[in-house]
């Protein structure tokens, strides 16, 4: 049966609530606000009961695919497990009880966290300190470039223009050099999927501001020369941007800080368990090295020892100001801080261990079934693409996610990095076991034979799911982005 | 596929240099796969060949349009604002993305046979 819209189930009287008596004089509210504003119509609520709407979004819920669900091997995403005991953390009532402007006597606690947070993080990504207000990735991008400029700027330098970018960058990464007035200059990689030393001495000079680089890159692989590339655009007077969406590849082996990157965001909401997706709002934080510091957004959390006492600094002249209200997505950093201190150095080094071979196992075992472009040992993600037979059976890549779904789990990215064509990007993450993965193997075999038996089931899968396929050309070209009564 | 009175760029855009109309091929229209939104310049602006003269998104991605030639927008195809699709389904006809009043930058450019066979090895 169909699923109606809630719009759909109402009935004229029907509610879902029940008010107290009014205890105090009723005003009218055009005496509070400007007449002009008030609105003259009800609003088109529906009208359902309350169990209209728990049965309503209890059935939306289980047509829902998350990482609770099932296996998600999102490319570039990090859809790791977010152990529970996260969650518990941040309901404990002094954290998800605290108010904003408690003061700092009452926050001592919270102040605590985000002091030691900013120590763990920037001992794990080799930088001096961080900022946690970045609301999500995108936004440390933002914040990380708004740092370089200001360098740039307070040094007197203002012929820096350009922000350099490899083809195989997150589509993130010249939007935030746009946003922030540089121009984008992309390089293309070279056969070996890696920066090319030679185009980006070319492109590199004294209008460079920044290279902003993730390593591992978009296709798994650990860029081999990044200390090269470091002396290149350091001579150049440019600074180093380290995107973190790869950070699970490398925690504990791996320091950005070391490999000469002068700033790096973090994906809370990837690397360090956090909900991702439509489970919760994401974090961001950006780390600097030292002479970087004084540009952080403020305030800061620091620690007068003399006191015992956490506070925050707001006599910051150099900063680029705040960039989130209050101090970031808090209750994400709780559940970053607890999963760091259960999993303790020794277990963020495993992780990363098993992310890697996780990665690693899945493309040997699809080698025989699908191509692997840049087929030599990978980080903790990789690409797939379909065989020329497959191909021209008229299946794309797009297919062959479709159908994935039939076999109960979540498709791969697609379509991405742009430089393979039908790329399909897996990323297993440490946290899934030996049979989960044959099990995604065993599929995505079955499908590429499927995909030459019989192609027209792929093309018009998937077929166990409560809607089947979408015109996604139809939905982005004329999008109907709300509800009408039909009258 | 590729018309002979055509002029072709490596980057799969179309210049015909008798009515002065810039489009993208259809192996570009191919790759990108359902086009759903065109960016497009504003008529009077001057451009160098290799400039980015408007942007063209997929379901698969977000490219650049690079300006085959060096000159002046003269007039942009309106009719891709509400149906993008015309790059799809006619990339050389309908299709078509803008028609400048050209300066220079011909030198450049291949001709069909040629940009055949820089498809061919992609």
């Amino acid at each position: 049966m169909k699923e109606k819209l809630i719009f759909d189930l109402s009935t004229p009287g029907r509610k879902a609530y029940s008010l107290p008596e009014l205890d105090v004089p009723q005003v009218d509210l055009a005496s509070l606000v400007p007449r002009d504003i008030v609105r003259q119509e009800e609003p088109e609520l529906p009208e359902v009961s309350e169990v209209d709407v728990v049965r309503h979004f209890t059935r939306l819920s289980q047509m829902n695919y998350g990482v609770d669900t099932g296996f998600y091997p999102l490319g570039s995403c990090t859809m790791k497990y977010n152990p529970k005991i996260n969650e518990d953390m941040a309901r404990l009532p002094g954290f998800a009880l605290a108010h904003p402007y408690q003061g700092e006597e009452l926050s001592q606690g919270a102040l605590k966290l985000i002091y030691d947070l900013d120590k763990y993080l920037s001992e794990i990504a080799g930088m001096e300190r961080i900022t946690l207000q970045p609301a999500a990735g995108a936004h440390g991008e933002l914040t990380g470039i708004l740092i370089i400029k200001a360098y740039h700027e307070y040094r007197g330098d203002f012929k820096r223009k350009k922000v350099i970018v490899p083809d195989s960058a997150h589509g993130t990464n010249p939007a935030t050099a746009s946003l922030c007035g540089y121009d984008t200059i992309e390089i293309k990689s070279n056969s070996r999927g890696l920066v090319d030393l030679d185009e980006l001495k070319k492109v590199v000079g004294e209008d460079t501001a920044a290279l902003m680089l993730t390593n591992p890159n978009t296709l798994g692989l650990f860029e081999e020369e990044i200390l090269k590339i470091a002396d290149i655009v350091h001579e150049a007077g440019g600074l180093l941007y380290y995107d973190g969406a790869n950070m699970n590849a490398i925690m504990g082996y791996a320091r950005p800080g070391d490999m000469g990157f002068d700033v790096i965001h973090f994906n809370l909401h990837k690397t360090f368990s956090t909900p991702h997706g439509g489970g919760g709002p994401g974090s961001g934080p950006v780390g600097v090295k030292n002479f970087l510091v004084p540009f952080l957004p403020r305030p800061t959390v620091e620690y007068d020892p003399r006191r015992e006492h956490y506070y925050f600094d707001y006599d910051r002249p150099q900063s680029i100001g705040k960039v989130k209200a209050f101090y970031g997505n808090f209750g994400v950093a709780i559940k970053a801080y607890t999963y760091i201190l259960a999993l303790g150095g020794k277990g963020l080094k495993e992780a990363s261990e098993l992310a890697v071979l996780n990665a690693n196992y899945l493309k040997e075992q699809l080698k025989e079934n699908y191509q692997v472009p840049l087929d030599r040992v990978c980080k903790h993600e990789f690409i797939i693409t379909p065989e020329k037979k497959v191909k021209e059976k008229g299946i794309h890549t797009l297919d062959i996610a479709k159908r994935l779904i039939d076999y109960g789990f979540h498709p791969p990215t697609i379509y991405f990095p742009l430089i393979v064509e039908e790329a399909m990007m897996i990323e297993p993450t440490e946290t899934e076991n030996k049979e989960t993965l044959d099990a995604f193997v065993q599929a995505l075999i079955k499908i590429s034979q499927e995909a030459l038996e019989n192609p027209e089931l792929l093309h018009n899968a998937p077929h166990s799911t409560y809607v089947s396929r979408f015109n996604e050309a139809e939905a982005a070209r004329k999008p109907i982005l709300r509800w009408k009564p039909n009258k | 596929m590729y018309p002979k009175n055509l002029k072709y760029t490596k980057e799969h855009e179309w210049v015909n240099l008798e009515t002065k109309k810039i489009g993208i091929t259809h192996y570009a229209q191919e790759a990108l796969g359902d086009v759903v939104f065109v960016e497009l310049p504003e008529i009077g602006v001057e451009f160098e060949a290799g400039d980015s003269i408007g942007v063209v998104e997929s379901v698969k991605a977000v490219s650049d349009i690079y300006s085959p030639v060096s000159g002046k927008v003269v007039a942009v195809n309106e009719d891709l604002l509400d149906s993008p699709e015309l790059i799809n389904q006619d990339p050389y006809g309908k299709g078509w993305i803008l028609e400048m009043e050209i300066t220079g930058g011909e030198e450049e450019l291949l001709d069909a046979e040629a940009y055949q066979r820089l498809i061919e090895e992609e």
